[in-house]
């Protein structure tokens, strides 16, 4: 019965929305006429892990999360926040309470209100270690208040700094001060969660069938490895925007499959296939794309007791990473549009400026000689040849890097760079452990700000690889939560990452991809590379 | 015969916890596990969900665990991975898939490669043989992960006729290229095996005798010739069937069908303990049973063997 009146709803208002606008055929902004098939298909390479807002952790399943929930802020195409369920916040003086305003016509696709109680719960859900999510550790990334004791099992759930005042107002109390912890509420693991299904059907509550969401789509079919299919969602408070009234995926696990399918006309995006940009880019001018993400490929050096000799002197370690030619990285390997990286934190990230570290100012000989001079000064020399082992996780594209940048070491510094492969789990164990000299790594944001790149090199951080420690470091990380502008702290720490090089970043990433030219709204310029269904559109071809 | 069943059957379940001892404790030799990551989870997390897993418990514990739950419920446990579904659930969806275009290609390789080889034998030095012959080269040089893109090209994108991949709960169209390309190298096999086979047996003293009696060539074939020759092509026949219906890595991630193939190779990859255990626990009872079938089989084709 229940399903039969969400059918009978979803039908009515479906025909009810689209009739309308079909008979009008365009864009209520743009005037663009419409396509009269608005279903925007899409790859992935990969399954998603799950729909779960509070156990997904994977990309995939988060943009898929975005289109069926919506949490306090949404971003709009350039990444600035824009209100989601929330319509604003207050903060006190000290920015260690926040209180957000919900409006009051949000609804559950079961047409329940969505009120500031279904967001108290879905945190403490996601902190409560009977969740055991994997994303757990997001709510000490917010810095919530007894976010830690919580996820420990030490103090009772109850006691997390969440509590919804009333239906449309909820007050969040952090450990301490916080000014960019807005931003951190668009992350999918922060959306509200129904309690009423998860208690009555358990894990299988994220099964179509069972399914109750709040976003703008609500999930109609999934077939694991296969397919994904949302429909718009008729109870979403913002339902006569959407446009777009199916979002389908379509699993392809080889990428140059999944190209000849969309060249065939079977979906309108998917990846480029590595290694392919140039060419395709020239062949197909109007549907690739390269976007700067929030990511940067390094190498961590690692300093810690396992670790070489050689790598605890500073010199060794500043020499290594001058005589990286990044250019040639780039632009002779990569070739996508990738960002030479000579600061951590990509120069895309909100709010922060690239401060002019010394390497990024020379030119490769300037740095080349430096490199020369300091290895000398380190004590090796041909006679006294540096022997230093790359481990990195088995790819072609991995490798590639690690051949031009061992051949770099030895013809610029003689140094005898051995190459170790590993498969993926193997890989992270090995580094995780410890058991390695220099390690390929690649780190994305969280959220957009520059902390979530930085804390990486906190000495207490469990993502030091480098076992880099340093107390200024530490200090300014802690002081830059508070501070309203942190972007001279941030500025200093890459200065200091710069001068005592625990890891050498090589380059940022971008993101090429194949898009229709008749899918209109894509935020190319969203550097977390999110984007939500209900703002594309198809136009008339 | 029923005797050989009854042992059989009673072998089969020591082999299988064999099996199943020897998968658990390799699976749990192989570096890092099912929640090491790039960004590592900090440890109270980690411990989190090792204890909702189980996996904070001793080896022998959570492998006593593990068997109880599938003697008495029938139970295999969550997949570690995909956390909104359970190994009988991945099972449950991949394996009809598999079994599906794993059939299929039996079928297509049976019906084009046994006969193929039969004529290619009875034709020896034709054009017909050798036809069979470079075909059956060509095939088994011919590796799916080739064929497969090669086949979506034509098909696909040059044609149009074909889509280039996904289930759609089966249909013939979707069906064809994984068949296809599954299914060559397999037929190839088999033209090999029986044309050799066949001519080996041409060649015995009984079938000069049968000759020699003044036999009509067709009777010596048919009566005499064939089911020792079919005696190779049987033995391949069965672990054939077994790993076809079981699933290829290769055509579930270049077609997108969703079969257990592909779950399989990714659980490795990915240390998802129980849905690797689940399959090649379900794979190898698959052997066990086929093997069997293969014997009984034996006692029909071949006077000699009496069980």
């Amino acid at each position: 019965m229940k399903h039969c009146m969400k059918a009978i709803l979803l039908a009515t208002a479906v025909g009810w929305a689209s009739g309308p606008l079909l008979a009008a055929g365009a864009h209520p902004t743009t005037g663009e006429a419409l396509a009269d098939d608005q279903i925007f298909t899409y790859v992935t390479v990969d399954e998603h892990t799950s729909v779960d807002p509070q156990i997904v952790e994977d990309t995939t399943g988060a943009a898929i999360v975005r289109d069926l929930f919506e949490g306090l802020y949404n971003q709009d195409a350039d990444g600035n926040l824009v209100p989601g369920v929330a319509l604003s916040h207050t903060t006190n003086a000290d920015k260690t309470v926040y209180t957000f305003t919900l409006r009051d016509n949000a609804k559950w696709s079961d047409g329940k209100t969505v009120t500031a109680g279904d967001f108290e719960y879905a945190w403490k859900r996601l902190a409560d270690p009977e969740t055991a999510s994997p994303y757990q550790w997001f709510m000490e990334v917010m810095n919530i208040k007894n976010a830690g004791g919580v996820m420990s099992g030490d103090m009772p759930v109850s006691e997390l700094g969440v509590k919804a005042l009333n239906d449309t107002t909820l007050e969040v109390t952090l450990a301490g001060s916080m000014s960019y912890f807005p931003l951190t509420t668009t992350h999918g693991s922060t959306f509200p969660s129904p309690q009423w299904v998860i208690e009555a059907h358990g894990t299988d509550w994220i099964k179509p069938e069972n399914i109750v969401s709040n976003g703008a789509y609500v999930l109609t079919k999934h077939v694991p490895n296969e397919t994904l299919e949302r429909e718009r969602n008729p109870m979403y408070w913002n339902d006569a925007e959407t446009i777009m009234e199916k979002v389908v995926i379509k699993i392809v696990n080889d990428e140059n499959v999944a190209l000849t399918r969309y060249l065939a006309g079977e979906f309108d995006k998917t990846g480029v296939p590595t290694g392919q940009f140039l060419k395709m880019q020239k062949q197909y001018p109007a549907e690739v794309y390269s976007n700067p993400k929030l990511c940067t490929y390094y190498y961590s050096l690692n300093m810690g007791e396992n670790g070489p000799e050689a790598l605890k002197d500073k010199r060794v370690r500043q020499a290594l990473s001058y005589a990286i030619d990044r250019d040639i990285i780039v632009e002779n390997i990569l070739q996508a549009g990738q960002f030479p990286a000579y600061t951590f934190t990509p120069g895309a990230t909100a709010g922060f400026s690239v401060p002019e570290v010394a390497a990024a100012t020379m030119s490769q000989a300037e740095r080349d000689a430096k490199a020369a001079e300091l290895l000398s000064a380190a004590g090796y020399d041909k006679g006294n040849p540096l022997a230093i082992e790359i481990l990195y996780n088995t790819s072609e594209g991995h490798k590639k890097i690690a051949i031009a940048i061992s051949q770099m070491w030895k013809q610029k510094l003689g140094v005898e760079a051995t190459m170790q492969n590993q498969e993926w789990k193997t890989f992270l164990s090995t580094k995780g452990e410890g058991n390695y000299e220099v390690g390929r790594a690649g780190w994305c944001g969280d959220y957009n700000e520059a902390s979530t790149f930085l804390d990486l090199v906190n000495s207490k951080s469990g993502y030091n690889d480098s076992k880099f420690s340093n107390a200024e470091v530490d200090q300014l990380l802690a002081d830059s939560k508070t501070s309203d502008n942190a972007q001279p702290n941030y500025t200093r720490i890459e200065e200091i990452i710069a001068d005592e090089v625990p890891l050498i970043s090589i380059y940022h990433y971008t993101s090429a991809t194949f898009l229709k030219s008749s899918i209109k709204g894509w935020p190319h310029e969203n550097v977390e590379g999110n984007w939500y269904s209900r703002n594309l559109y198809k136009v008339a071809e | 015969m029923l005797n050989l069943i009854v042992r059989r059957v009673a072998i089969a379940i020591p082999t299988l916890l064999i099996i199943l001892v020897i998968s658990f404790l390799l699976m749990h030799a192989a570096p890092g596990g099912p929640f090491t990551s790039e960004k590592p989870l900090p440890p109270q997390v980690l411990a989190n969900i090792e204890a909702k897993y189980g996996l904070d418990q001793p080896i022998y514990k959570q492998m006593i665990n593990y068997t109880v739950g599938i003697l008495t419920e029938f139970d295999f446990g969550p997949s570690f991975k995909y956390k909104d579904r359970t190994v009988n659930e991945i099972i449950a969806q991949g394996f009809p898939v598999t079994m599906t275009y794993g059939v299929w290609s039996f079928i297509v390789a049976v019906f084009f490669g046994i006969p193929l080889g039969l004529i290619a034998a009875l034709r020896q030095n034709t054009k017909t043989d050798y036809f069979a012959v470079s075909f059956s080269i060509t095939a088994s040089v011919l590796p799916n992960f080739v064929m497969a893109p090669l086949l979506i090209l034509v098909f696909t994108l040059w044609l149009g006729l074909l889509p280039g991949g996904g289930w759609n709960d089966g249909s013939w169209q979707n069906l064809v290229l994984p068949v296809i390309a599954l299914s060559t190298s397999y037929t190839a096999e088999l033209t090999r095996l029986t044309r050799a086979s066949l001519l080996e047996v041409l060649r015995s003293n009984y079938i000069r005798t049968a000759r020699a009696k003044g036999l009509p060539e067709r009777t010596v074939i048919l009566r005499h010739a064939l089911k020792p020759a079919m005696l190779p092509v049987i033995t391949y026949l069965g672990p054939m069937f077994v790993g076809l219906i079981t699933g290829s890595f290769i055509i579930d991630s270049i077609f997108s069908t969703g079969g257990m193939g592909y779950f399989f190779v990714n659980s490795a990859l990915n240390r998802d303990y129980s849905v690797m255990l689940g399959i090649t626990l379900l794979a190898g009872g698959l052997v066990v049973l086929f093997n069997l079938i293969v014997d009984l089989a034996y006692g029909w084709l071949d006077p000699q063997i009496r069980y």
